[in-house]
């Protein structure tokens, strides 16, 4: 007989391993319930999972869709590290996003070097004032930041349809409801000709080097994981709960809205109802996939814009609908989840008792 | 005003609660046995595209409704096998429930887009439900009764009960209450499957009484609110109904606002209402009791393991 015992300590192996062996579970369960579901399932995980990786004509795709969730992924893994569940990360993508096209709009006949940085901070500024009020909430009345910062990511969306279909739209755009397409200054750099790879995808990769040092050699980031895993002993080595609330929020929404003014400013180049694309929850799935490290998160980074990428493969090879995307992700932070049981504990042999 | 416009005015605030008020009801007990489950989003929505694929596909209501809840109780079942027999951290687990739901209901309702179906109708016949003021009382369907029914019935199964007081006991001390010998893990995961059942349905009254035809993610957030409703009620089932009529009440103001066209104020305003409405609601609720959630289940959250 075969039993679960549990572990002294968490596996350090395991850790490590239980992504991949997620990615995998999710491979096999994803064939065999679009199998189920009548399609060719087989080819569907192959494309979703597979192609965007084989076909090099793809990869500057993938660095695209990476580069947001990488981003927002990374504010998050510190929230979450010290028990703070933001999860309005949305919300904050699309205020960043509104903050930075303002700024775009007010300087729409100028130019200079300087309207992009200010786009940009106008972004940061944005994500972080959406995400202050679940932090001043939960500071000062322990309103819980889950429901609040939720409830802001759907106003935001909402704002986001007044200003294009009131006073932002585009006068010269035919009544549709989208904002003037930005100027060259107000736009992010192509790094590769003829793609939409952009000055967002290294600067991606430069805020999770900058987020492993923070985190991993810092007393300030040594201070979150006390917090989180060890409030008592957070109090008494001086550690304040509070101003990790604040902090970690704080960077969530300036890593989000400076994500969301990015993609405003690059593929998009506009403002259109169609904006949020659920990239602040998908970087939820990443965070937790990149077992909330800054290096794992990009990795998990890239394998979750492989599923965009790929999912939009499947729509044409396999017909699969658009939404078997969102489902199939989702499948891989349940089967993620479940795997940490493997961290937790090992499988040994029972021994009979006589 | 004129009373004809004050009995719609009620109909349509009715309307507006009923799933809430179910959503929140289950979730309340959750919460009450000690565990946080934040999926009733995606519980709703699976249970909302259940209930419509089964009322089209056979042409009946009921059926759907009964499919609506098994769908409730079985996305539930997922998240309680990983949090209570796999350990894993309640709240990551909770939103995979609901990304998981948002994600397998338009997947499973893509082929339903714009398709409709024949309303849930009302309980008593046509003199008593037609009738132009009586039909404030008898004038709605059998999810409205019987979400009225069930908060009279958990808070007298809560307060009342001795099975209520051991799934209350294993909310607030799971530890004792092991230790006396109840089977915390097994009530918790009959907990979560009422839940599960309460969810369901509420997301179907979306699809089958409010508006009988398929959308994409036509919950739109009311799980979320259930969930805010559970801390507005302090736990307490009764003030749970009160919660979810007043939030009917702001759902109905704004529809109603959104039909007399008020010119000065722009729909998409009109439409953060419940969600800015949710996050006031939530403040002076802290407000009003002071630092400190005196009101939640001591074990509200935590994993537990027999030690």
């Amino acid at each position: 007989m075969l039993e679960w015992r549990r572990r002294r300590e968490p596996s350090r192996s395991m850790l490590y391993l239980s992504p991949l062996i997620a990615v995998v579970l999710t491979m096999a369960l994803g064939t065999l319930v679009f199998t189920l579901m009548g399609y060719d399932g087989i080819r569907a995980v192959h494309d979703i999972f597979l192609t965007p990786f084989l076909e090099p004509q793809r990869w500057p795709d993938l660095g695209v869709k990476a580069a947001p969730l990488i981003m927002i992924a990374l504010g998050l893994a510190i929230g979450f590290r010290a028990n703070v569940w933001n999860i309005g990360a949305e919300g904050q993508y699309i205020m960043g996003a509104i903050a930075g096209t303002g700024v775009a709009l007010l300087t729409y006949e100028m130019s200079g070097w300087w309207i992009l940085p200010a786009m940009a901070l106008a972004g940061v500024l944005g994500g972080m004032a959406w995400a202050a009020v679940p932090a001043l909430l939960r500071v000062r009345l322990q309103v819980s930041e889950i429901l609040t910062s939720l409830m802001l990511t759907y106003v935001a969306v909402q704002a986001l349809y007044y200003l294009v279909r009131g006073p932002w739209k585009d006068p010269d755009g035919f009544n549709f409801p989208q904002t003037r397409m930005f100027t060259a200054d107000q736009t992010l750099p192509v790094m590769l000709e003829g793609s939409l790879v952009h000055l967002g995808i290294p600067l991606a990769l430069l805020a999770a080097a900058l987020a492993w040092l923070v985190l991993e050699k810092t007393v300030a980031g040594y201070g979150v994981k006390v917090v989180g895993l060890a409030p008592a002993a957070a109090r008494h080595g001086g550690f304040s709960a509070d101003a990790v609330t604040w902090a970690s929020l704080l960077a969530g929404g300036g890593l989000a809205g400076l994500a969301g003014l990015f993609e405003a400013a690059g593929p998009f180049g506009q403002l259109t109802p169609q904006f949020p694309t659920n990239y602040g929850f998908t970087a939820i799935i990443v965070a937790f996939l990149g077992r909330l490290h800054p290096l794992g998160i990009v990795f998990g980074g890239v394998i979750l814009a492989a599923t965009y990428v790929g999912g939009e493969v499947a729509q044409t090879t396999v017909k699969l609908p658009q939404a078997a995307t969102g489902m199939f992700q989702a499948l891989l932070l349940f089967v993620l989840l479940a795997t940490d049981v493997l961290v937790k504990y090992r499988i040994v042999r029972r021994e009979r008792s006589a | 005003m004129n009373s004809v416009i004050l009995v719609s005015i009620v109909m349509t605030l009715v309307a507006a609660a009923t799933p809430i008020l179910l959503a929140a009801l289950g979730e309340l007990v959750v919460e009450k046995s000690g565990v946080l489950n934040l999926g009733v989003e995606g519980m709703m929505l699976c249970g909302a595209v259940a209930g419509f694929a089964v009322a089209y596909g056979t042409g009946s209501t009921g059926l759907g409704l009964a499919a609506a809840a098994l769908a409730g109780i079985a996305t539930a079942m997922v998240f309680a096998v990983l949090t209570l027999s796999l350990t894993a951290n309640q709240v990551a687990t909770g939103l995979a429930l609901t990304i998981f739901g948002i994600g397998a209901s338009s997947l499973i309702g893509a082929g339903f887009v714009g398709r409709t179906i024949e309303r849930l109708g009302p309980v008593f016949p046509e003199a008593l439900a037609g009738h132009p003021w009586l039909r404030v009382v008898f004038g709605h369907d059998v999810m409205v009764y019987l979400s009225l029914a069930l908060v009279l019935a958990v808070s007298l199964f809560l307060r009342r009960t001795r099975p209520g007081l051991i799934l209350r006991a294993v909310g607030e001390n799971d530890q004792s209450a092991h230790a006396i010998g109840y089977p915390v893990i097994g009530i918790r995961y009959a907990a979560i499957a009422f839940g599960g059942a309460l969810a369901g349905l509420g997301g179907a009254y979306f699809s089958l009484a409010l508006t009988p035809m398929w959308a994409d993610r036509l919950t739109a957030g009311r799980g979320w609110i259930a969930l805010a409703l559970v801390v507005f009620a302090a736990w307490r089932p009764g003030r749970l109904l009160l919660g979810a009529y007043l939030f009917g009440a702001v759902m109905t103001l704004e529809l109603q606002a959104k039909a007399a066209g008020i010119a000065w104020l722009a729909p998409e305003v009109l439409a953060m209402a419940p969600y800015l409405a949710t996050i006031v609601v939530l403040t002076m609720m802290s407000l009003r009791r002071g630092a400190g959630r005196l009101d939640a289940p001591a074990c509200l959250g935590k994993a537990f393991t027999a030690s």
